[in-house]
């Protein structure tokens, strides 16, 4: 099986503290700690896990700046057999929909029976992957935590649904899948993995390369623009406890009796 | 005037809750419009589910074919692209359907997509602009849409006020007669069956007091303090999304939209950040303590108190003194 997994930089949550910059124009990303969106972590060990079991290749594809290598590389420390690197100032400003275009041509220079994405990025909303699936006619499905290969050209899938529940159908392969965290446990990529690829060449391509207009990208091609960041205030917000750590505690042992949460 | 479109969900005859938010999300998009609802499904209970979607939009359409019992996303694509006029606004929600549907629909009608929306500002020309979270909703942006080749617009459920005046008398017209059945049964996806959750040892739907523990915690062996806490409280122990992905814990007790929803007294969230999906699942209103080092974390905007410390260094300490009274 051939597979090909879109992966994305992006600043780690977990990490960070994430504020917006003076004037609302974006975050501030001085200092930001920046690992791969962690769902696309999922879909590459899923990949992985994939054609180690049926055989075939996985390609790791990222759209982004200079520093997208950094992660295309990662993934090829745990396991990927490719990366490619879609790299060009006019994809600066894409929405979904310019990415997923990007996306699609370079699909169209492979010869791939499945595509994964992560189900969503901390900075984006989960769209890629089903727009690129509708521009390339094939079969798609969000949300999903299993996979199988059930017969020829067909995969069991599970996503995942409301409550827990787990929802399965059969996909008609070449498709396109959105992975939720859960569906594995990554492997661990120690420094020594990542200088084993890190002669490795990844191929670099622009619009050019991919054969598509330029205004098809970036902020010329977006219906959906950010006009700003700010910061929500939701509420009157918790009422913080100050003091000492000994007295924060005696404060809220006696809220919490108080609210029946000690019995 | 584009027309605007709602597509109902819903399940067992009953129209889900999210219809009467899409009915606000339309009406804030357009004051004048006439809303027509979509509605899908097989026989049985359709027509049930179209007579409730009438009280509250002005149109419904009905269409009706055994491939849509169950809601699979590539058949209703398909059918809504045949449905569907040029520049349409469809509005849905941001959940699991939405998300496997709405991104894909874009493209196959020419429109814009709006995913995850929180708040409609209102109409700029043929623009709209709109509230989105980004960063697990540390922080918010606004974003402009142009609907002018027509937009499919996801809407966070719980997001919009629900209208629930139904006050319409919506004309039901069957539109299964303009809908090429044979291209129906022959998606290349096929729903196979449902999978129940499992329940595990403890149901934490019913506890009155809930421990619940998040990334905050690092490590798996830091889950001892946790189940002391909750031990010296006498509360059960649930916890968020990462902690159940990474195996630590059983799927029976993660809270949040794609895990269980609870309705304790008092909830003490320990290094819970506080997603919107965690907090989707969360009902009832209880008194919320939140202990997080991230003084940024949105969790602190909707606990009632709040503790800026890191739990590996807080629980113990809290644990000991809990103990210590109960002596």
């Amino acid at each position: 099986m051939e597979i090909l997994v879109c992966v994305k930089r992006v600043p780690d949550t977990s990490e960070n503290e994430i504020t917006v910059n003076r004037d609302g124009t974006d975050i501030e990303r001085e200092d930001l700690v920046y690992s791969v969106n962690e769902w696309d972590n999922y879909a590459v060990e899923e990949a992985i896990r994939l054609r180690d079991a049926v055989g075939g290749s996985v390609t790791v594809v990222s759209l982004g700046p200079e520093e997208a290598e950094e992660v295309i590389r990662r993934e090829m420390a745990m396991g990927a057999d490719k990366g490619i690197h879609l790299m060009d100032p006019v994809f600066e400003g894409s929405d979904g929909r310019g990415v997923a275009a990007a996306l699609k041509a370079e699909v169209g220079k492979g010869n791939y029976d499945l595509v994964l994405t992560g189900a969503q990025a901390d900075d984006g909303a989960g769209q890629v992957g089903g727009m690129l699936a509708a521009m390339l006619q094939w079969p798609f499905a969000a949300l999903v935590n299993h996979i199988e290969v059930s017969g020829d050209g067909i995969l069991k899938i599970g996503r995942e649904i409301a409550g827990g529940n787990q929802e399965f159908s059969e996909i008609r392969l070449p498709c396109v899948l959105s992975i939720q965290t859960g569906i594995n446990e990554p492997r661990y990529v120690g420094i020594r993995g990542i200088r084993k690829v890190a002669s490795l060449e990844i191929p670099v391509r622009g619009t050019a390369e991919l054969g598509i207009p330029p205004e098809a990208v970036g902020e010329a091609g977006a219906k959906v623009k950010r006009i700003d960041y700010f910061v929500p205030q939701l509420g009157d917000g918790a009422e913080i406890l100050e003091g000492s750590q000994e007295e924060i505690i005696d404060k809220l042992i006696e809220l919490l009796k108080s609210k029946g949460g000690i019995k | 005037m584009a027309q605007i479109f709602a597509y109902i969900l819903h399940k067992d005859g009953v129209v889900d809750d999210t219809a009467l938010e899409l009915r606000t999300a339309a009406a804030t998009l357009d004051p004048e419009a006439a809303v027509t609802a979509v509605v899908t499904g097989s026989a049985g209970d359709l027509d049930n589910v179209c007579k409730e979607a009438a009280r509250s939009f002005d149109t419904v359409w009905k269409v009706e074919n055994d491939a849509l019992a169950y809601p699979n996303a590539e058949v209703i694509r398909l059918l809504m692209k045949q449905l569907l006029p040029k520049n349409s606004r469809v509005l849905l929600p941001h959940e699991h359907f939405g998300m496997d549907l709405a991104p894909g629909l874009s493209v196959a009608l020419e429109a814009a997509y709006l995913p995850d929306s929180v708040t409609f500002e209102g109409m700029e020309g043929d623009a709209l602009k709109a509230v989105r979270e980004e960063y697990s909703g540390m922080v918010r942006t606004h974003v402009r849409c142009d609907l002018s080749t027509g937009a499919v617009i996801t809407l966070r459920p719980g997001a919009f006020a629900p209208d629930e005046r139904k006050d319409k008398t919506g004309e039901i017209i069957d539109k299964t007669p303009e809908i090429l059945q044979e291209g129906l049964q022959e998606a290349p996806r096929r729903f196979l069956e449902l999978v129940e959750a499992e329940a595990g040892d403890v149901d934490i739907t019913k506890s009155e007091v809930l421990v619940s523990v998040g990334r905050g915690i690092e490590e798996q062996d830091n889950l001892e303090m946790i189940h002391e806490l909750a031990k010296a409280m006498g509360a059960d122990v649930s916890c968020s999304r990462p902690i159940v992905d990474a195996k630590w814990m059983e799927k029976s007790r993660q809270v949040g939209t794609s895990g269980k929803t609870v309705k304790p007294k008092v909830y003490l969230a320990l290094g819970i950040s506080g997603s919107f999906q965690h907090l989707g699942g969360i009902k009832g209103s209880p008194f919320m303590v939140a202990v997080n080092k991230n003084p940024k974390a949105p969790i602190f905007q909707v606990a009632d108190v709040g503790v800026v410390a890191d739990i590996l260094d807080f629980v113990p300490n809290l644990t000991e003194k809990i103990a210590e009274g109960a002596k």
